[in-house]
């Protein structure tokens, strides 16, 4: 220091007392009625407050930013800042997990003095939704740069809270902010700000206190909301709604006749190696249910075959990859969607029940049920007798007619006896399903892919996996589903083309991916382009 | 009827002297206005001053009391032009606007005002829509306060200064005959804070009375040779006028000491930043009391030079905090030393971004900046208070964007998504898009629409591409900018030059994305506004020969059907389709309270939900690529098989019909359902019901005793 002759002098001492709060949320949380409660309650304790927002166009669902600074009444007016400013939050409370992400990206979270409030769920941002595959964002990766980046980080779903007290975010939010003790007020004099504002009191302070509370006791998430991003297949952090979760293995119903069938293929079905197990019980408790036992022992038969030759190529090595594989894609495989599938699903058992709880149908309303149909003719035409369904398809004015009869939308009332007898009847048609034209193509289908697979797996384990896998991009109905089977194709065939390869497997792998980038597969022409100029360069 | 009710706020603009003023800036302005006995108001709503306009109408009771006159205006020119009325008379007349949109609107009437100048005070109230949150391009108004001489006012963001700044604003306008600006910035409109009320004043000559007696007076109207003396008149008599108001009143401010080597000028909507910066650096207190003299320009055009120049007497270096750019303030002031050649030196977009909002760290490092280079001695020992944040989290690939998008329910929805059907079919489009909600289209998932020109201007915008081609050129246009200036500048001049293209009027019954203030079209009854006027009567009115009124905008096979006819038809001239449903927003608010309290009172109602089957649904979001509704999101099914995660519709759905309807019409799947809840059912309805839930039950119990299944339905 060469100014010896000057005092350094350090900032107000008082500026300690001003509390700094950041409120970030989606357009239509209710953030406002949050920042409203928060200065009303700083007043109620002889505060000096002033908030701020920048409302305007971003409340229509867009990420917003309300802003409170506060300090105790000294007679004079304090000046306070309008926005946040970088490093200088105390406290910062995310209306949602994302938003939290955003608060700590735009600097507003610090190790030296943030305190961290975020909601943990989600709501979806939609070019998360959009995605052909999962392209919803990693809340692990926000969580664990949360926890390096606040002093404190109190974090649980606010929004299940809420929805459990009946009340709204802005609620558990207010009350995991009383929890996390970083405000100098009374939790009596919150509820009397809530009570104040008016409307929802009760539910509002239920909902306060149970985030109070949980806020005090440092609760954790959930387990499952902890864990990395969603792997395919993998689960997603908890939704706006709850999402049921069947932790026992679910049973099936039927005769006892059948069920004691049912007993011995899942006894065929346990001696599976143990990694494929999982897989093969689901898969096959799912085409029992979409068929019949007789279709379960085709499917444990596949299977079996399978095993054969993934034990041939040395599978054990692998822990059975192939096959654990091959028992969740072919299950998916044979389930596949036609229409005597989805009128069983719409005309089963339990269905309305499910649906009155859905909707929260309280007792002595009725619930009127409407499904949207579109059938086109060449859904209705695969469903008949092989033979007689390459018939029509072989004459196009025939088939043009049976199209202009059905191809129209439908809506259908399911509670009422009509349509239901309709649905019911075409549900039916599951016992026929094996003769129709769809079988006899999917069966196809099925045969070839998993041809290619097979072949690949005495050279090449990891590809005749990789194979195996492409069938993930089959999904949808009519125009939906050829495009993805178009994009099922162009993979395969790419494939095809990396075989022999050291990094077939990661190639196609590659692929896949790319084909699950964008639904015309834009992503995917570029991906095979590269493959085509590798390969024909790879013969030069 | 607006999104937001102040009709209780309102009650607060009724106290008098001796009671505090608590509330939102916007509210504190209007209550500025009746303390300054203004004779009449009137804006056109946009952010961040929508809510203005809203507590005007609001308090038009209030107003009515007093003998103020209120009007919606048609268009921020309509609103500058309502100023004339202060031109003969001796009336106070505020209006306001967004800017510098509503600025660039009105520029025409406002230089026209500001020409032969003003006997009433006639205040204009810009909400500067600048830095976060903004939703237009970054401008700044100066630059008009500077090209017809308007006085520009910057205060204080806070409500004493803010209220004050009403007051010398009408004063300072009748001293200097000329209008005057009033800039309020976003977070300043929306600033909670408290003043000292004074007593509501009617105004002196109220616009009926100057009805009786009619003024007029030729040089003040704008014609050569008028026009010629207005240019001298404004150098020779108002400006300097205006100087003397100025410093007499003392408005602009001066703190902090007398003598210190360096100071700051600001303009005062910078001076809650500045000070933030200097507290953080230890140089202010939290009262503001701070250790650097600052010069607070509350009037940022014109500036007083002799002030400025008294304020850089035996200072080593300034600092001018001026936000965005051209740095018109940084220039003036550099021109003003340098001709008297001043020895002081200036720093101000050196060390402060030239582009851009003064957020607290660029303030922080701007001013810290300045400090080290021309005040070294003065900064404390950074080292014992450390605030540079520390490294940032990077998380940009994994935080979505977040931009804002239709609301739940929006009727926009499905005419998007009958767009993106028809381009699948017929191929990309030429589209120009136009100012308001439906202007979210340009976002995923509808990724629709180029160009956004102007309020009312997407047809005009168009007009390049009007004299046809092998695919027709498509606008898109609100009900809000249709009657703004579309109906004219757009519709009517496409008639006229026989355009080829297609026109979609999106109509949802209000001027929606600035908070669902009533339009000619409205269809609500409205007590002091004739409503329900139709689009369509206009358009015909203008000559449009080819309109398709659309009722209900969820039926998205007529959406589509229409618009392909539009696109093919072989009718000459313009294609205009209306497609009207209420927003959504408003319906809701309307609509809730009365349905609950028909059930309530055992009246029959049915409210319409959506579901999805998720067994039935495979995940493959080609619904979600055609709608973009916050409700209908995703979740991972309880199938360990499946890899994505499936469509599911949360419990905010509203039940517009939209999910049923894509589905349908783009023929996609059949997982969506709707489920009409029915409160309150008849008896003969409840009879049929369970006569009919009894044999569906026993069939479904028939084929479960036939078959082996899964017990949980999904």
């Amino acid at each position: 220091m060469n100014d010896l002759a000057l005092t350094p002098k350090a900032p107000d001492v008082r500026l300690g007392d001003i509390i700094k709060l950041a409120v970030l949320a989606v357009g239509g949380q209710g953030g406002g009625v949050l920042s409203n409660w928060i200065v009303d309650l700083a007043e109620r304790n002889g505060y000096a407050v002033q908030a701020t927002s920048v409302a305007g166009v971003a409340q229509r669902t867009g990420a917003t930013i309300y802003y409170v600074e506060m300090m105790p009444e000294t007679g004079r007016t304090p000046v306070f800042a309008l926005a946040p400013a970088e490093g200088d939050v105390d406290i910062l409370i995310a209306a949602e997990m994302m938003e939290a992400g955003r608060a700590m990206m735009r600097g507003f979270v610090t190790p030296d003095r943030t305190t961290l409030i975020a909601s943990s769920h989600r709501a979806l941002a939609t070019s998360e939704k959009i995605h052909p595959g999962s392209g919803i964002a990693d809340s692990a990766a926000v969580r664990r740069a949360a926890a390096e980046s606040a002093r404190n980080f109190i974090c649980f779903d606010m929004e299940a809270v809420a929805r459990e007290a009946g009340s709204v975010i802005s609620s558990s939010l207010f009350g995991a902010l009383a929890g996390s003790g970083m405000l100098p007020f009374e939790p009596e004099s919150y509820r009397e700000t809530i009570r104040a504002s008016g409307r929802g009191v009760d539910a509002s302070i239920a909902a306060f206190d149970e985030a109070r509370i949980a806020a005090e006791e440092h609760r954790a998430p959930k387990a499952r909301e902890v864990d990395d991003a969603p792997e395919p297949g993998g689960v997603l952090p908890p939704a706006a709604t709850p999402v049921e979760e069947h932790v026992e293995p679910e049973p099936m119903a039927g005769p006892e006749k059948m069920l004691g069938e049912w007993r011995d293929l899942s006894a065929r079905a346990d001696a599976l190696p143990e990694p494929v197990l999982p897989f093969a019980r689901a898969g096959l408790k799912k085409v029992v249910d979409y068929q019949d036992l007789a279709y379960g022992t085709e499917y444990l038969d596949r299977l079996d075959e399978l095993l054969r030759q993934d034990r041939a190529a040395g599978g054990e090595e692998h822990d059975f990859d192939f096959t654990a594989n091959a028992a969740k894609y072919l299950a998916n495989a044979m389930s596949y969607d036609d229409i005597p599938r989805v009128a069983d699903l719409k005309t089963r058992k339990g269905r309305d029940a499910r649906i009155s709880e859905e909707m929260r149908a309280s007792d002595g309303t009725l619930v009127q049920v409407t499904e949207y149909f579109h059938p086109r003719a060449e859904e209705m035409v695969s469903l008949l007798p092989a033979g007689l369904g390459g018939w029509i398809e072989s004459k196009p004015k025939l088939f043009a007619g049976i199209d202009k009869l059905v191809n129209k939308g439908r809506r259908l009332r399911t509670d009422r006896l009509p349509a239901f007898l309709m649905l019911y009847t075409v549900a039916g048609f599951r016992r026929i399903r094996r003769r129709s034209l769809r079988h006899k193509r999917e069966m196809a289908h099925v045969d070839e892919w998993l041809g290619a697979a097979t072949s690949r797996l005495p050279r090449d384990y990891a590809h005749a996996t990789e194979t195996l896998k492409v069938r993930r991009l089959i999904k949808g109905y009519s125009d939906t589903h050829a495009r993805g089977v178009a994009k099922f194709d162009r993979v395969m065939s790419g494939a095809a083309l990396v075989e022999g390869r050291d990094d077939a497997a990661a190639w196609t792998a590659r692929l896949l991916t790319a084909a699950l980038k964008d639904p015309k597969g834009e992503a995917l022409d570029g991906a095979l382009q590269t493959v085509r100029s590798m390969t024909t360069a790879g013969q030069a | 009827m607006a999104e937001r009710s102040f009709k209780k706020e309102v009650e607060q603009l009724r106290i008098g002297a001796g009671e505090t003023f608590r509330g939102e800036g916007i509210l504190a302005i209007t209550k500025a206005l009746l303390e300054n006995g203004v004779g009449y108001v009137g804006g056109y709503q946009g952010a961040p001053i929508s809510h203005l306009m809203d507590v005007l109408a609001d308090a038009e009771e209030l107003m009515g009391e007093l003998g103020i006159r209120f009007e919606a205006n048609a268009s921020e020119a309509a609103a500058a032009a309502m100023l004339a009325a202060s031109v003969h008379y001796p009336i106070r007349g505020a209006v306001t606007f967004k800017s510098t949109v509503g600025t660039n609107v009105a520029s025409d009437a406002l230089a026209n005002l500001a020409s032969g100048g003003v006997t009433g005070g006639a205040l204009i109230i810009v909400g500067e829509d600048y830095g976060e949150g903004s939703s237009i391009m970054q401008e700044r108004s100066h630059a008009f306060a500077m090209k017809s001489q308007i006085w520009l006012l910057d205060p204080r963001p806070n409500l004493p200064s803010i209220t004050d700044a009403v007051k010398h604003g009408f004063d300072l306008s009748e001293a200097s005959n000329t209008p005057v600006m009033l800039q309020v910035r976003i977070r300043c409109c929306h600033v909670h804070g408290a003043f000292e009320a004074k007593d509501n004043v009617a105004p002196s000559l109220t616009v009926k009375d100057a009805l009786s007696n009619p003024r007029r007076d030729t040089d003040r109207i704008v014609l050569p040779p008028a026009s010629f003396k207005h240019e001298h008149e404004k150098i020779e008599k108002r400006w300097p006028a205006a100087l003397d108001y100025i410093r007499t009143h003392k408005l602009n401010e001066r703190f902090g000491p007398e003598k210190e080597k360096v100071g700051i000028v600001l303009q005062g909507g910078m001076y809650n930043g500045v000070i933030r910066a200097l507290q953080r650096l230890g140089l202010a207190d939290v009262h503001g009391d701070t250790d650097i003299p600052l010069y607070v320009l509350n009037v940022v055009y014109p500036l007083v030079e002799d002030e400025f120049i008294d304020f850089c007497a035996d200072k080593d270096a300034v600092l001018i905090v001026e936000e965005g750019q051209p740095d018109y303030i940084e220039q003036t002031l550099r021109s003003i030393l340098h001709k008297q050649g001043h020895p002081v030196k200036v720093s101000g977009k050196d060390v402060l971004p030239m582009a851009g909002e003064y957020t607290g760290q660029v303030m922080l490092e701007g001013i810290e900046s300045f400090l080290v280079k021309h005040g070294g001695d003065l900064l404390p020992d950074r080292g014992r208070a450390p605030n540079r944040p520390p490294e940032v989290p990077d998380l940009s690939e994994v935080v979505p964007g977040r931009p804002p998008g239709f609301c739940t329910g929006c009727p926009e929805r499905p005419i998007f998504a009958a767009m993106k059907m028809v381009e699948e079919e017929m191929g990309p489009h030429q589209i120009t898009a136009d100012i308001g909600c439906h202007l979210f289209s340009i976002m995923p998932p509808f990724e629709i629409g180029g160009t956004t020109m102007g309020y009312g201007l997407g047809p005009a915008s168009n007009a390049a591409f009007d004299g046809g081609g092998e695919r027709r050129p498509i606008s898109i246009m609100g009900d809000g900018g249709f009657w703004h200036n579309g109906l004219s500048t757009s519709v009517g001049n496409a008639v006229f030059n026989k355009s080829d293209g297609v026109i979609m009027v999106v109509d949802n019954y209000y001027s929606a994305a600035t908070g669902g203030q009533d339009i000619l079209s409205s269809r609500a009854k409205n007590d002091t506004k004739a409503t329900n006027n139709p689009i369509s009567n206009a358009l015909k009115g203008v000559g449009v020969g080819w309109v398709r009124q659309i009722d209900r905008t969820y039926d998205v096979g007529k959406m589509r059907d229409t618009l392909r006819e539009a696109l093919t038809t072989d009718h000459e001239g313009p294609k205009v389709i209306v497609a009207s449903s209420e927003c959504m927003l408003n319906r809701q608010r309307r609509e809730k309270p009365l349905m609950a309290k028909a059930i309530k009172e055992g009246r029959r109602v049915e409210r319409p939900k959506f579901g999805v089957d998720e067994e039935v649904c495979t995940g493959d979001h080609a619904c979600m690529r055609l709608s973009g509704c916050p409700s209908l999101t995703l979740k991972m099914p309880d199938d360990p098989l499946r890899d994505d995660p499936i469509a599911h519709i949360d419990q905010t759905c509203v039940g517009c019909g939209n999910c049923g309807e894509v589905a349908d019409t783009a023929v996609l799947c059949p997982s969506f359902y709707q489920a009409d809840l029915v409160h309150n059912p008849g008896k003969t309805e409840q009879r049929m019901a369970r006569w009919q839930k009894g044999i569906i039950t026993w069939l479904q119990e028939r084929r479960a005793g036939k078959r082996l299944a899964r017990e949980a339905v999904r």
